[in-house]
């Protein structure tokens, strides 16, 4: 293994589970406040995956008070607490960029039959 | 202590620090390098030493006359050899010292320096980021360089006006930048940002010459 690819390894958090497009994850972010530190917590549907080593990301939507917002979380961020999966849908592409353009019952996933390992 | 390696540049890539910023860094091979020559106040007018990269050179790559500098520091050859001044601080350095990456320090500032990319000869575009015309609404002035001078005086262009040219393949120091990473066992540092050249140049790295307040 060269020493970039060592630089890159090290960083993977062990910890976090295996998300795919269309699940429903809480994501709990470390919030710094002044020298105060909070974890709050993003709920929503992973539509897009990253995959690339140490700059993995995901991106989560969540309709919130009417309004669509997308969060953009690297993989292995330290700042990231941790990633619990909450529901696993059956999808069919790779990025779910399809639901922007939905809302309500239209912007519904159905649920995977079994979920996929975590 | 040199405050000064030689290195190679292996890539870049990111790493995440302890607040969670992700800063972009590039992967230095630092070293081990060995003293190959002393210079002296007394002999050559300067105080210095002649670094060299423990890297073994290729087949009949190391010429009569370099076998015998080699020799002489009873060291085996180098493929890459380069001088550095000594601060008067420096205390003693003697042929044959080792010099490690642990010298630097994280959040410490160093400079670098090696050849950078060679772009050929490059339009003015590139060189010296000229704006150029407009590719359509029946521009008919696309990508050449404009008026260069006036007409009959002085009848001649004006030295120093920037044109196209060979662009790149030359010295360039990086300054200030921050050491994120000192890895021993590797060999190897982490800096902040970019350093000069394609993967797998040589470069030294030295200690911020002027660093910021």
């Amino acid at each position: 293994m060269t020493v970039l690819e060592k630089v890159e390894q090290e960083q993977l958090k062990k910890d976090r589970p295996g998300i795919a497009p269309g699940d429903t994850v809480r994501v709990h972010v470390k919030i710094k406040e002044g020298d105060k530190e909070r974890i709050q917590v993003f709920e929503g549907t992973v539509i897009a995956q990253r995959r690339a080593q140490n700059h993995s990301s995901f991106t989560v939507r969540k309709v919130s008070f009417g309004t669509g917002v997308e969060r953009i979380f690297p993989l292995h961020s330290p700042s990231i607490d941790k990633i619990e999966l909450v529901r696993s849908s059956k999808v069919r592409r790779a990025k779910l960029y399809y639901l922007r353009g939905r809302k309500g019952k239209a912007a519904r996933l159905r649920e995977a039959q079994t979920s996929h390992s975590s | 202590m040199v405050k000064a390696i030689l290195g190679k540049k292996l890539g870049m890539t990111q790493v995440a620090l302890e607040n969670g910023d992700i800063v972009p860094v590039t992967v230095l091979k630092a070293g081990p390098c060995v003293v190959i020559q002393r210079k002296t106040a007394v002999k050559d007018g300067y105080e210095a030493v002649q670094l060299g990269l423990v890297e073994v050179p290729g087949p009949r790559r190391v010429t009569q006359a370099m076998t015998g500098h080699f020799k002489k520091a009873d060291a085996n050859p180098v493929r890459f050899l380069r001088e550095v001044r000594l601060a008067e601080d420096a205390g003693e350095v003697k042929v044959g010292d080792k010099i490690l990456a642990d010298q630097f320090a994280v959040n410490e500032r160093v400079d670098v320096i090696g050849i950078s990319k060679g772009h050929g000869f490059a339009g003015f575009h590139k060189r010296h980021h000229f704006g150029g015309g407009s590719g359509a609404h029946g521009s008919m002035f696309h990508r050449a360089p404009g008026s260069i001078g006036a007409s009959a005086f002085p009848s001649r262009v004006l030295p120093g006006m920037r044109g196209s040219g060979h662009m790149g393949a030359g010295r360039v120091t990086v300054r200030n930048l921050r050491v994120i990473q000192v890895r021993t066992d590797d060999n190897a540092i982490l800096v902040e940002g970019s350093v000069p050249g394609a993967k797998g140049g040589y470069l030294i790295v030295r200690k911020a010459e002027a660093p910021k307040k």
